[in-house]
Formats: C-alpha cells, sequence, structure tokens
C-alpha cells in the first residue's frame, strides 16, 4: 500500500475508533436530522401538496445542518490536545489529511443519512429508495463533505470557529444544496430523467472541482 | 544540526524574534530558556517546520525551512506541553496510529511503550493516564521513528517533582541515543541537570549562551541574570 493511501487509511479508521467510543458526534448529527425532519412533518401534515413539494429541501436541510455539526466537532477533536500539530508534523503528504479527514466526514454523514432515509420515507409517504435517488445523496454528500472538511480547517484555529464556519460554508456550498434539492425533487416526483440530469451533473461538476481544489490549497490553509 | 541567522519573526506590529543567530551541533542537548513572550515557543515552531519565519535562513538536519519542511519531518520529533494524543485512543492505539504515519513497524511500538513504562497501561484509554504519564507517552510517540532531532517544548510543564524526574530519566535516556535534542524551559536548575549546553532568549534574541560543565550555582543565576540585562539594552 502506497504511503498516501496508508496514511489516509490510517486517519479514517482513527476517526471511525474514536466515534465508535465516543458516539458524541453521530448522536448529535443523528438527533437533530430527525428532529428537522419531524417538526416539517408536523408542520406539513395538513397540506399534502405542499408536503410533496418540499420534501426534498426538508431532508436536504437536514442533512446539512446535521453534517455541519460533524464538520465543527471532527476538526474541534484534532485542534484539542494540539492534535493537529501531531497530524502536521508527520512526513504525510497533507492531501492525505485531508484525504483522510473528508472521508470520515462523509462515511459519518452517510450513516446518518442511511437511517434518517427510512423514517423520512415513512413520515412523509415518499419512497426514497430508487437508485437515481440515491446517487443523488450521495453526490451531494461528497461535495459538502469536500468543501466543509476545507472550511472546518481552516476556521479550526479561530476562537469563533463554530460561528464563523456555518458563515463561510452555507454560501460556497449554495450550488451543491439547490442541485441536491432540485435533483432530489424531481426523483420524488417522478420527472422525466431530461429534467433531473441537469442538475446531477451540476453535482458532479461540482464535486470533481471542489475536491480538486481542496487537495490543492489544503496545505496552504493548514499553516500559520 | 541547527543553523538559524538572522531570523525575524512578526505577527502584524509585533516582532517576536529579532535577527536571531542560533547554532546547534549534533548530539548536543541545548536548554532555552527565558521569560514569558520571549520567542522561545515561536522559534521551535519555526525549528520544527509548523510555523513560517518573516524573514531569515533556517537550516534544520540539513534541510532549508520552510521549503524542505516535508523532507525534514521525518528527522524529527517534538514534544509539546500539549502531548499531541487522542484521548480516545488507548496508548497502544495512538503509538499504532502514528506509526502508520511515520512507516514504523508495529514491533517498535512495545519497545518505546516499555522504554516510558506504560507498558502494562498499554490497552488504558490516554484520557484516563495522569499528565506525568501522557507525557511520558509524548515523547514515546516523538522517538517512535527514532528521529535524530528533539524538539521539547516545556515538556515539565504541570508535572508534579515525581512526575518530573521520571520524565527528566527517559530524556536522558533520549538523549544518550545520540540524539540532538532543544528543549524550552522555565526551570533553570533542572536544564542545567539535563542539558548540556545553556541558552537565554530574551527580547526575541538570544542573550546569553553557558556550557553545563562544571557549572556552580551562583554561574546559573549569573548567566541568567546578565542574559536578561543584555536582552534589555
Amino acid at each position: 500500500m502506497s504511503a498516501f493511501l496508508r496514511s489516509t487509511a490510517a486517519i479514517i479508521w482513527k476517526d471511525i475508533k474514536t466515534e465508535w467510543r465516543t458516539r458524541e458526534n453521530l448522536s448529535a448529527m443523528l438527533v437533530f436530522s430527525l428532529l428537522v425532519i419531524l417538526i416539517f412533518n408536523f408542520a406539513l401534515e395538513l397540506d399534502l401538496r405542499a408536503r410533496e413539494s418540499l420534501a426534498g429541501g426538508v431532508l436536504w436541510a437536514a442533512f446539512i445542518f446535521a453534517g455541519t455539526i460533524g464538520l465543527n466537532r471532527s476538526m474541534a477533536v484534532e485542534k484539542d490536545r494540539g492534535c493537529l500539530d501531531g497530524l502536521l508534523l508527520a512526513p504525510v503528504d497533507r492531501s492525505a489529511i485531508f484525504v483522510g479527514k473528508a472521508v470520515g466526514n462523509l462515511l459519518f454523514m452517510l450513516v446518518v443519512e442511511a437511517i434518517v432515509l427510512p423514517v423520512f420515507s415513512f413520515l412523509y409517504g415518499i419512497s426514497v429508495f430508487q437508485p437515481g435517488f440515491l446517487a443523488v445523496v450521495l453526490l451531494g454528500s461528497i461535495g459538502y463533505s469536500a468543501v466543509g472538511t476545507l472550511l472546518a480547517a481552516m476556521v479550526v484555529q479561530t476562537r469563533t470557529r463554530d460561528i464563523l464556519l456555518p458563515i463561510l460554508l452555507f454560501p460556497l456550498t449554495l450550488p451543491v444544496v439547490i442541485s441536491a434539492v432540485k435533483a432530489s425533487q424531481g426523483f420524488i416526483q417522478a420527472l422525466p430523467l431530461g429534467d433531473v440530469s441537469v442538475w446531477v451533473n451540476i453535482l458532479i461538476a461540482y464535486d470533481l472541482i471542489f475536491l480538486a481544489v481542496a487537495i490543492m490549497v489544503f496545505d496552504y490553509i493548514l499553516e500559520e | 544540526m541547527i543553523t538559524v541567522k538572522k531570523l525575524v519573526k512578526r505577527f502584524g506590529p509585533i516582532t517576536v524574534l529579532r535577527e536571531l543567530d542560533f547554532d546547534v551541533n549534533s548530539g548536543e542537548f541545548v536548554a532555552l530558556l527565558g521569560p514569558n513572550g520571549a520567542g522561545k515557543t515561536t522559534l521551535l515552531r519555526i525549528l520544527s517546520s509548523l510555523m513560517r519565519p518573516t524573514s531569515g535562513t533556517v537550516q534544520v538536519a540539513s534541510c532549508n525551512l520552510p521549503s524542505q519542511g516535508a523532507s525534514l519531518r521525518a528527522k524529527l520529533g517534538i514534544v509539546s506541553h500539549q502531548p499531541l494524543l487522542y484521548g480516545d485512543l488507548t496508548a497502544a492505539e495512538n503509538l499504532e496510529f502514528f506509526s502508520k504515519l511515520y512507516s514504523v513497524k508495529t514491533k517498535r511500538i512495545a519497545e518505546i511503550l516499555d522504554l516510558v513504562g506504560l507498558y502494562p497501561r498499554r490497552d488504558d484509554l490516554v484520557r484516563t493516564f495522569s499528565r506525568g504519564m501522557q507525557q511520558r507517552l509524548a515523547i514515546g510517540r516523538a522517538i517512535l521513528h527514532d528521529p535524530s532531532l528533539l524538539l521539547l517544548d516545556e515538556p515539565h510543564t504541570g508535572l508534579d517533582q515525581a512526575a518530573g524526574e521520571i520524565l527528566d530519566r527517559i530524556l536522558q535516556d533520549v538523549a544518550l541515543e545520540g540524539r540532538t535534542v532543544v528543549m524550552t524551559s522555565h526551570d533553570l536548575v533542572r536544564s542545567a541537570g539535563l542539558a548540556s549546553r545553556l541558552v537565554l532568549l530574551s527580547k526575541g534574541k538570544i542573550s546569553n549562551s553557558l556550557s553545563t560543565v562544571d557549572l556552580e550555582p551562583a554561574d546559573l543565576i549569573d548567566f541568567y541574570k546578565t542574559g536578561l540585562e543584555g536582552g534589555r539594552s
């Protein structure tokens, strides 16, 4: 195994192991996202048409807010006890640190989504278990985790990181959120694939561009 | 091993290091002393490639910084007043994690745990360790990849007398293996007992330097006072 892959795997393994022990991140993300879909479920209870047309937005609101909690916590763990310095002092390509942290964040987001989606499907009476819809969830989560990990690393040195991260993250991820909502909505309303594909293409392009940019600039972002 | 010339570090309008010149030979154990705010930690962070200098030349273990920071990191171990360890991993898991980052064989983990006296506690979470045990494990992490240079930033901070003595013994063992060690400290007497040379940093400059061979207690006080007065001028 190359040094890059070994380092990336080690960081992912470490994040999963610490999360398995504490369950702090996942439980907070899960409770938050379940609460969001539950509150909207009651708010939209009487209006079935509005419910169907807003379902995609509700779902992504739950995912991105939960994701932000996870991103903040993921980097805060590295800052505590100076662990981030420990990582930066290791003789590894710093993009391996980014990929390891981003994949860890993505995995936690996917675990939360895997639990939230069946609950959402049950509460809203909408079948979300279709390949196209699940691909949109995956693509949206990849884009959000990639940009979120980059920005979380950028703000982790600041005192106001909890406030600063959403302020920077939400505008920058607007294209991915809008595309994910539109594409999800398209699949929920069973629109023709031609109508949905434009949003899916934007998601793919956003993921590729921001993954490449994040890998290139991560080293500079971490320098004091 | 370390050559620093005319090093300047500014944080906005504040100048922390002022055209500092500093040399350390291979195998030396240098204690960097000085009052709070003298620039000890900043100097160590620049030497470890964690921080860029504003100007000046820095060469560490034949690597020019900051351009060759990546090459330096494999030759360098660092112990900070923070442990740089994950509290929710066990001692063995922490070393296993860093062994993968440093491409070190896993059998080295048991050797290191034995060296720092934590083998019986290898499966305990680091957050359950006392401050002294965490610092011992931090030294273990720092020497896991057998670095030729060890940088220690106030490693005795927060340790009681007994824990400090255990740490001293480990540091002496580590230094005896031929490593170059640079340690920042506020403890003049302890530093004189450990290091081969004392260097005083005051107001961002090296203001005094003294070998610890045949050192008398009165020399220590004189070294510190003279150095501080020199730094103020």
